[in-house]
């Protein structure tokens, strides 16, 4: 293992358990100003969709909205199965299934 | 076998089934991408969490910037602060080393298992042992058997598994949207986060696009 990715992956453990474990610990004697707590309400989705959007309209650092980008095809039936089921197993099978056979129909 | 473990194991099990699929995806791709399974392994441990480490997989390959990657994940995970928050209430009893241990189970999948348990206030540490336990080790295995069955998967796209993680972006996004001002915040976000994209270098689009959405969120709340 190369020393500097295991100092990368050490880095990323600290600010992802941080905010795992702090609150969990301190939440029950101090509580955050109300305006940090709604701005933290709004992280999730807003993160999520950050990351989403660029990866279906962007493929390969393009702009694409034509009907080869099969990623964003498979985002139609991801996304209803998501709406429907609200089940994470559900959603990400829909997706890796539908790609595959895009996948197919293109080559 | 102890029952509070026991009730812990059977909560998991939908958990771990649904790793499978997305640990073997970030699995193939990691080693597509040029990590080992031993990156892949230490990981699923000390990170343990799946967006988080498809991002930096991704982000190692196109050559970002270490800070990127981290505050990347930061901001991806912070989602986590909410979850361990909001059972702050309920596990009042535990003492605090194992809150530390517990807490550092908190994913999406378990949270959303585990808290009707949680919300009777009388979870115990054994349950959480069982959930936990369960779930992350689904996680390492999948993670790291992918890894190495990657190196013989040529085309990881003509299996699907390419989108196995705007897949789960999708999942866990629509779990978010309650409401017309959330989605007002997701449409915000993911608009800026394109445009960004042309003017900003190592994916800090999506941290400038987070970071306003999010504060357009709190004046919508207004």
């Amino acid at each position: 293992m190369k020393q500097e990715i295991f100092y990368l992956i050490l880095g990323m453990s600290i600010v992802t358990q941080l905010p795992r474990i702090l609150p969990l610990i301190i939440l029950t004697r101090i509580s955050l100003p109300p305006l940090v707590t709604k701005w933290l309400k709004h992280i999730p989705a807003a993160v999520l969709s950050a990351l989403l959007l660029p990866a279906l309209l962007l493929p390969g650092g393009r702009l694409s909205l034509s009907a080869d980008n099969t990623a964003l095809l498979s985002s139609i039936p991801c996304m209803l199965v998501a709406v429907k089921t609200k089940n994470l197993f559900l959603t990400v099978l829909t997706g890796i299934v539908f790609s595959a056979l895009l996948q197919i129909f293109i080559s | 076998m102890n029952k509070e473990i026991i009730k812990g194991l059977k909560t998991a099990i939908p958990v771990a089934l649904g790793y499978i699929p997305i640990g073997l995806a970030f699995g193939v791709l990691s080693s597509q991408q040029g990590l080992s399974y031993i990156d892949v392994f230490f990981m699923s441990l000390l990170v343990y969490a799946g967006s988080a480490q498809f991002i930096a997989s991704a982000m190692l390959v196109s050559g970002s910037a270490y800070i990127a990657i981290i505050i990347t994940t930061f901001l991806v995970n912070l989602r986590h602060l909410l979850m361990s928050a909001s059972l702050s209430p309920f596990l009042k009893h535990i003492s605090t080393p194992l809150l530390t241990l517990i807490s550092m189970g908190i994913t999406d999948e378990t949270y959303a298992a585990g808290y009707s348990e949680a919300a009777s206030g009388k979870a115990t540490p054994k349950f959480y042992l069982g959930l936990n336990g369960l779930s992350q080790s689904s996680w390492i295995i999948s993670t790291v058997a992918g890894n190495i069955l990657g190196s013989h998967i040529t085309n990881p796209e003509k299996w699907g598994l390419d989108f196995a993680l705007p897949a789960m972006f999708i999942g866990l996004l629509f779990m978010q949207l309650k409401n017309r001002k959330d989605i007002a915040v997701a449409f915000a976000s993911g608009i800026l986060s394109v445009v960004f994209a042309f003017i900003m270098n190592n994916n800090f689009n999506i941290i400038a696009a987070t970071v306003i959405a999010a504060s357009i969120g709190v004046c919508l709340d207004k």
